[in-house]
């Protein structure tokens, strides 16, 4: 059998006295979506700023492709929990800044990016800023600057934890279109339990802090999923929040 | 917003901010006016408005070659401050200990008192450009350094995570993330400064300089003619508001983004 992409195993944090990962064990195999739930403060953006080498794990091994991971390796696409669009830029050259980084003069990371607009929702608005854009549609901007790197996997923390309940439902059943589409390989945290069942092959659901993996949940069904009036989601989702809210049994 | 109608609309924005404060100062000016010349004072104790301006009018080859020279004095020094506290706030950005090192060194230099400390430097530096321009930097130096190490520190967290997961260098990641997130705070630095500024070369001058509205203003009072120490009061404040607006006019150049709100599709 071939390695996970990724594979985080005992995985321990502290910040000072804080014990934030007690012990994270979770895998994720390549073309998986792969959720992460848990409480606020649980400890959730902490697991993936390990993985991106902002800060390093006290103990525990974290391998990608079967290998230790490393702070120069760049593996990863991350979105922060924020949308983290620079106010400066204009949202054509705020997608661009990954490949930017990675090298390719504005230009070419504009050609580069430039076709992807229509399919992210965002034709006729690349030169704005993102002051003058919705907070939908700043989380796809942030999105495409998030796939455009072509990095094998996706970290994504949160992504529509800001918006409101309707913008964020419009927003998961596009991702879920999105990514039936691309088939990225996806680690999503959220505290939104319709958002993890709807869009995820798998769920980790985490304790309060210190963080371990409390539950692990299998979503059997076919992508996309529609999400309204599903009886099968609706059995799963209501079994995790019996988990989340119950977390002794 | 089409490039033709903005001159207007420019226009007609200063009006709107700007009417309530001219009819502030006109009234100022004419209650004064009316005051001088009901009571009678002598012109050398309160001269009238009407005679500052005639004054000021028959002497304004000189107010002229003076104001320039204080400009000058202004634009050098100030210049040579900015650039030293951008390197400067550099340096400390990327090591931090410098920062302590450094820190209350400039923080005693803004505890000097300008009354002491002009003659010194003119003594030190002579009666040339030199002293003004050493003046000017002292005064501004330090509350542009402080603006732009602030700047930084404003930088989103965010943004900076994102940077550093994409590979940026810490160099990068100045340029592309902390020195943008600075420029608020850089520009209100820059209007507060420049203001100080004209009044550090001033000083400076008043001190002892061979040119200058400072040594301009000396020389009038000590010849007892209160007018035109008020004409050549009225050209250096004129002088600093114009610098002010400069310095407007480039903060809206250099951050388009900041005044899209209205324009929203
Ligand atoms: N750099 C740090 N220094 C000190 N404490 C930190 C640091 N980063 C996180 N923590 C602490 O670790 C805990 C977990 O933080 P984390 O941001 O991972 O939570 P989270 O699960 O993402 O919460 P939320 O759902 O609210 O985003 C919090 O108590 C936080 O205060
Ligand atoms: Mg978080």
């Amino acid at each position: 059998m071939s390695p996970a992409r990724l594979q985080l195993q005992n995985l321990c944090k502290s910040f000072g006295p804080t014990k934030v990962l007690a012990d994270i064990n979770l895998s994720v195999q390549p073309g998986e979506f792969v959720s992460v739930l848990g409480p606020s403060g649980a400890g959730k953006s902490t697991i993936l700023h390990l993985l991106t080498g902002a800060s390093s794990p006290d103990a525990g091994q974290m391998l990608f492709d079967g290998q230790p991971l490393s702070r120069a390796s760049h593996r990863f696409a991350f979105m922060p929990q924020g949308d983290a669009l620079m106010p400066w830029r204009r949202i054509i050259d705020n997608t661009t800044l990954g490949l930017e980084v990675q090298g390719f003069s504005r230009e070419a990371a504009r050609a580069m990016v430039a076709p992807l607009f229509a399919e992210f929702g965002l034709a006729g608005f690349e030169n704005h800023y993102p002051a003058q854009l919705s907070g939908g549609m700043r989380q796809r901007a942030a999105l495409l600057r998030t796939v455009v790197q072509e990095r094998p996997m996706l970290l994504l923390d949160e992504p529509f934890g800001a918006l409101d309940a309707l913008t964020r439902a419009q927003m998961q059943r596009w991702l879920a279109t999105m990514w039936t589409r691309h088939r990225w390989t996806v680690l999503l945290i959220t505290h939104d339990v319709r958002e993890a069942v709807l869009l995820s092959d798998r769920i980790y659901v985490l304790s309060a802090r210190p963080a371990r993996v409390a539950h692990e949940f299998q979503v059997p069904l076919d992508h996309p999923r529609q999400g309204i009036g599903s009886p099968a989601l609706a059995d799963i989702e209501a079994e995790i929040l019996q988990t989340l809210l119950n977390p002794e049994d | 917003m089409s490039n033709s109608s903005a001159a207007p609309r420019l226009l007609a924005r200063f009006f709107r901010h700007a009417g309530p404060a001219v009819a502030s100062v006109s009234a100022l000016i004419l209650g004064w006016e009316a005051y001088v010349q009901l009571s009678g004072i002598s012109p050398t104790a309160l001269p009238a408005p009407s005679r500052i301006i005639v004054q000021g009018f028959e002497q304004r080859e000189a107010l002229a070659r003076h104001s320039l020279a204080t400009l000058q004095a202004t634009t050098f020094g100030f210049a040579s401050s900015l650039t030293a506290a951008f390197l400067f706030s550099i340096l400390i950005d990327f090591f931090r200990p410098l920062r302590r090192a450094l820190f209350p060194v400039f923080i005693i230099t803004q505890t000097l008192p300008l009354v002491a400390i002009a003659p010194l430097i003119v003594l030190w530096f002579g009666f040339g450009l030199t002293p003004k321009i050493v003046l000017v930097a002292l005064v501004t130096f330090f509350p542009m350094l402080v603006a732009l190490a602030q700047g930084y520190e404003a930088t989103d967290r965010d943004i900076s995570a994102l940077l550093d997961s994409m590979g940026a260098s810490r160099w990068r990641i100045f340029v592309m993330a902390r020195l943008p997130s600075a420029l608020p705070y850089f520009f209100a630095g820059l209007r507060i400064s420049i203001t100080y500024a004209v009044v550090g070369a001033i000083f400076a001058e008043y001190a002892g300089a061979a040119r200058g509205l400072g040594i301009y203003i000396l020389n009038a009072k000590n010849n007892f003619r209160p007018d035109l120490v008020l004409a050549a009061v009225f050209v250096s404040a004129t002088l600093t508001l114009l610098l002010f607006g400069a310095t407007v006019l480039l903060q809206r150049a250099a951050m388009p983004w900041t005044r899209l709100t209205e324009t929203r599709p």
